[in-house]
């Protein structure tokens, strides 16, 4: 069910971070930042609470603008804004307690641009086949997690920004999560992950922010 | 597009399931309009000649109520957020809201006005003008409504002051909603001069509330 994200080596994309700066509330969190995560390249992102990492992932997707420094994912379709080409799961796991597992999933399908087609598989592959017709809110908090994580599956995009996310998985469903990314890498994808924990990925790099936020 | 209804058809299919909103705008609505003649006396004239301008208020409250809802239950679980990463730019994502809160709010409550035009003794001829009105002047209130929501997001009780933000942009839409319906019950006045001033303030809504709204969202997001 992976993708080729990038048959053709010249438009493989390529996430390229230079010089960056963030300020929240005034206070500087990132500072000359520069780093790059290749096509087919899982970047793992650590530091102390409070070091910028969800700092960084929501500036690479766009939601804050950075103070300086340039952020460019390189690729075929370099028209459209990285957040058209990223997915992000975040803290939160952006499902709504009314709505049925299959319902929150289909939505996000189509909403994000994938199919209909693409929900079954991607609730099978998190183990939520058997939930699909029940309403979210009566889930536990690592089932809503293995639902927000099927997103990934749901509409096909280069690069994965993830906050922390194996938090609330059991082990096995955390190695369904490194399954699935390990999978994304292999074809070609890039993710960028902040974590405390070990995701047991086959490949990874690991990016340390700290608080004087270094180069990589 | 395709994207676009989606969201509006999600919001939809919500405004079903959660009920609470077009429930208590409804109630609201019947209420208000139900304390009317309590409080006022008796008069069939004075309540006649009070009813339009009576029910378009009352119509702007319940409708205001449920305005909180647009976007702050996506916020808390960081629906906007992933909302911001489609192919819809945030201006839709704003426009889809407000259709929806049009459609699942202010259509019920045109629904229901002429039945509570009925406790005003409101004139027969009214009726027509009176829905037509309302169903002409309320995209303003979703759309005008959808900036006081962004604006708010943040803010914990942030219900009274989407009021106070938002009750000023009415103003327009009320002058001319009432203007039209005035001028059939109480002649002279221009039914059609009216009406066209309220489209034209519709349409304006239409254009300006999903910019203003999406400023206010991408601010919010970081």
């Amino acid at each position: 069910m992976e993708d080729r994200i990038a048959p053709d080596a010249d438009t493989r994309p390529g996430l390229t971070v230079e010089r960056l700066a963030v300020e929240r509330g005034g206070r500087r969190v990132l500072s000359e930042l520069s780093f790059e995560v290749a096509a087919g390249e899982a970047l793992l992102l650590t530091g102390p609470n409070g070091a910028g990492k969800t700092t960084l992932l929501r500036t690479i997707a766009g939601f804050l603008a950075p103070a300086s420094g340039r952020i460019a994912l390189a690729g075929s379709s370099g028209e459209q804004p990285i957040a058209e080409r990223a997915h992000y799961v975040g803290h939160t796991n952006a499902v709504r307690p009314t709505l049925t597992v299959e319902e929150n999933a289909s939505f996000w399908a189509r909403y994000l641009g994938g199919s209909d087609g693409r929900v079954r598989p991607a609730l099978d592959r998190f183990g939520l086949a058997s939930l699909a017709a029940i309403p979210t809110g009566y889930l536990s908090a690592g089932q809503k997690r293995r639902l927000a994580l099927a997103r990934l599956l749901l509409a096909q995009r280069p690069l994965w920004l993830l906050d922390e996310p194996s938090a609330s998985l059991d082990a096995s469903s955390t190695r369904v999560l490194a399954g699935v990314l390990d999978g994304h890498v292999a074809a070609g994808g890039l993710v960028v992950a902040a974590t405390h924990l070990d995701l047991g990925l086959a490949r990874s790099r690991e990016l340390r922010l700290g608080f004087a936020a270094g180069q990589a | 597009m395709n994207a676009f209804w989606t969201l509006v058809k999600r919001d939809l299919l919500l405004a079903l399931r959660e009920g609470g909103a077009t429930g208590t705008a409804l109630g609201f609505y019947l209420i208000v309009i139900a304390l009317m003649p309590l409080g006022l006396g008796p008069d069939m004239q004075l309540l006649a000649r009070i009813a339009p301008g009576m029910l378009w208020v009352g119509l702007l409250l319940a409708a205001l109520l449920s305005l909180g809802r647009m976007f702050d239950t996506d916020q808390d679980e960081g629906v906007l957020d992933v909302l911001a990463m489609g192919p819809l730019p945030l201006e839709l994502v704003a426009a889809a809201k407000a259709v929806a809160h049009w459609i699942s709010t202010c259509v019920p409550l045109a629904i229901l006005s002429p039945l509570l035009g009925l406790m005003l003794n409101l004139d027969l001829a009214a009726y027509p003008v009176l829905i037509g009105t309302v169903l002409a002047g309320s995209p303003a209130i979703s759309f005008l409504g959808g900036i006081g929501a962004a604006l708010t997001l943040r803010s914990r009780r942030g219900g009274l002051l989407i009021a106070l933000l938002v009750l000023p942009l009415y103003i327009p839409t009320l002058i001319f909603g009432i203007a039209a319906i005035s001028a059939v019950v109480t002649p002279p006045g221009s039914l059609e001069a009216s009406l066209l001033l309220l489209s034209a303030v519709t349409i304006a809504s239409l254009a300006i509330g999903p910019i203003a709204a999406a400023a206010a969202l991408r601010a919010q997001l970081g």
